[in-house]
């Protein structure tokens, strides 16, 4: 599955880095620990999470994750949204809460 | 081949570039994608901690056939009891450094994770040593 069809499916908002929008996406990661991020997401997973700045997208970079999708109507700060441009990593957003969009997400994955 | 990377104490927006630069060398000298992702995530982890916790620092990098050799050292202020900053959960963060997700006490651990070798050597007023060192041929 494609960033573009959970964008789709899922109505999410999209920030900055459409250039990753055909990035596939393997699995989802939530957290808001870059630690934890950083230990345990694997390559291609979409990391839901409220944390706005820079240092997610250099944990995404790293990670070679597929998208990030931002919580509660929180937008990136504009550093973040460079950053996602440049590396052509996806930021989306949504008005719902991190449990919904996981299992929205979850599910639209596991299908 | 030999680098060298500056830390600013402080300076988050910077903080994983000597890692992302480390990981496109590793890439170009072919080495495994398991192995990179090990090293990567054990030098972002030590890089985030001298940004985080020290005055300022250097990195400095030895890459050979068998292994990659990271050298973290910084000016201070030094950990006064190693074996309690290894727990995890432990953290000295500071509260606005904890709010943008980092300071769970999670960095060593991850560093440890993934390191063949993993030594830390500090003096309180002088500073701190880490030293880590993954095989490139597992």
């Amino acid at each position: 599955m494609k960033v573009e069809e959970i964008v789709k499916a899922l109505d999410l908002k999209i920030f900055s880095g459409e250039k990753g929008l055909s990035n596939e996406i393997t699995n989802g990661y939530s957290s808001d620990l870059l630690s934890d991020v950083m230990g345990s997401a694997e390559a291609g997973c979409v990391w839901i999470t409220l944390q706005t700045h820079k240092n997610v997208l250099a944990i995404a970079s790293l990670k070679e994750l597929a998208a990030i999708i931002l919580v509660k109507g929180y937008k990136p700060e504009d550093d973040m949204a460079a950053q996602s441009n440049e590396e052509n990593i996806p930021v989306l957003g949504t008005d719902k809460q991190a449990f919904e969009i996981s299992a929205e997400l979850f599910n639209l994955i596991k299908k | 081949m030999h680098f060298e990377y500056n830390i600013i104490s402080g300076d988050f927006s910077n903080a994983g570039s000597a890692s992302s630069q480390i990981k496109k060398v590793l890439k170009q000298l072919n080495v495994e994608t398991v192995t990179i992702k090990r090293i990567v995530v054990a030098l972002y982890e030590a890089e985030v901690n001298v940004v985080a916790h020290s005055f300022g620092g250097t990195i400095f990098v030895d890459i050979n056939t068998e292994e990659i050799l990271l050298r973290l050292k910084d000016t201070g202020p030094g950990i006064p009891d190693i074996k309690l900053a290894m727990q995890e959960g432990f953290s000295t963060a500071s509260p606005q450094v904890r709010e943008m997700g980092f300071g769970a006490g999670m960095g060593l651990a991850n560093i440890k994770k993934n390191a063949d070798k993993l030594e830390i050597k500090s003096e309180v007023g002088v500073g701190t040593e880490v030293t880590i060192m993954v095989k490139l041929n597992e």
